[in-house]
């Protein structure tokens, strides 16, 4: 059990970041909640491919020795993740501060529905 | 928004020319090193912020319009495609290497882990491409937002 | 604790519990099973592509569809950024 700390470490950044998401009401804590499962996902993806003992997938200059090499395929999906995040995130900004300039106020419950 | 210091301002100066080349090294670099378009991409338009902090956003909107932008970013993605298409043509398939093995530019195959610039078939092309993009695109998002803010503080102040 | 906050806890609790213990059924960290595929990606790269770095081939190379839906992404949040700033700078 004490080896799959990358992995509990993710379940553990999701939980914080879906607690973000639903019990808080300011616009910008929720967005900063995404933003940490994202994190969390990315790490998941990119400790799936760890070989132990062994080197970086790259051919200059690689030592002599027998040791594995290691995926490369779960790293270059890594990155198209990473940058699909930074689109959303800018995206999600902009509406926000749309959002500001009408109505005056960060709250996300003036936004509809009947109770509270 | 308003400029910084003249501490700020020279020290963004003198670190500028060598976060350009840093991240041009990243991006040419893609094939041999650690590093592609996107990473190079990110460094270059982060020292370009470093410049809009520490200036005021007049100072850079004279000199960098919103219309340049939009042409390097077209540019980027429309020649990540015609290379893409170009496999079509001089090779099998979609996005087929057709550079590898000929005589021509960037063709070359490393032997034995060693190898120079002149090796990657295509690759180095579409680093360049992407990198082009990359950088366009993210400093455009911040520049527009930093004009409407300053937009609206003249409006109030 | 009114009702909505008292099923969100639920909710968040079941999903906690599923995350936390699928993690002791993975197989262990650094020791993954047999892959054909990456294992013929880094025999092959130098011969077939020339590139020296396995994960740029493999991003530019064998999987060039997903890069092009990448730079499709990117171009499309830069072009919603400028269209919801443009209508408000009048």
């Amino acid at each position: 059990m004490i080896a799959n700390i990358p992995y509990v470490a993710v379940a553990v950044l999701i939980i914080i970041g879906l607690y973000t998401v639903i019990f808080r009401k300011n616009l910008i804590k929720m967005l900063i909640g995404i933003t940490i499962i994202q994190s969390g996902v990315n790490l998941f993806l990119v400790s799936l491919g760890y070989r132990e003992g062994g080197i970086a997938p790259i051919f200059t200059s690689v030592p002599n020795t027998d040791s594995a090499m290691m995926y490369p395929v779960p790293q270059a999906l890594t990155l198209t993740s990473i940058v699909i995040g930074v689109a959303v995130l800018a995206l999600m900004l902009s509406f926000i501060v749309h959002m500001y300039r009408h109505t005056k106020s960060l709250d996300v419950r003036q936004f509809g529905g009947d109770d509270q | 928004m308003k400029g910084m210091s003249t501490i700020v301002k020279t020290t963004a100066n003198i670190s500028f020319p060598f976060i350009l080349i840093y991240g041009l090294y990243l991006i040419a670099h893609g094939h041999l090193t650690p590093g592609g378009g996107f990473q190079g991409g990110a460094v270059v338009a982060s020292g370009l912020v470093l410049m809009l902090v520490a200036y005021n956003t007049e100072w850079i909107s004279k000199r960098i319009k919103e219309s340049h932008l939009s042409i390097f970013e077209s540019l980027g993605a429309l020649s990540f495609v015609i290379l893409a298409f170009l496999g079509i043509i001089f090779g099998t398939a979609f996005f087929s290497n057709f550079l590898v093995g000929t005589e021509t530019l960037f063709g070359g195959i490393p032997l034995n882990g060693a190898a120079d610039i002149n090796t990657g078939g295509i690759i180095p092309l579409m680093n360049f491409a992407v990198g082009l993009k990359v950088i366009a695109g993210l400093f455009a998002i911040v520049y527009i937002m930093a004009h409407f803010i300053s937009k609206k503080e003249e409006k109030i102040a | 604790m009114n009702k909505r906050n008292l099923i969100a806890f639920a909710f968040l609790t079941v999903v906690g519990v599923f995350l936390i213990f699928s993690t002791f059924m993975m197989h262990p960290f650094g020791d993954p099973n047999e892959q054909a595929m990456d294992q013929y990606i880094i025999d092959n790269t130098v011969d077939e592509t020339g590139a020296n770095n396995g994960v740029t081939a493999v991003v530019f190379d064998y999987r060039g569809f997903d890069t092009l839906g990448e730079a499709t992404v990117l171009f499309t949040a830069v072009a919603g950024v400028i269209l919801v700033f443009r209508r408000l700078k009048k």
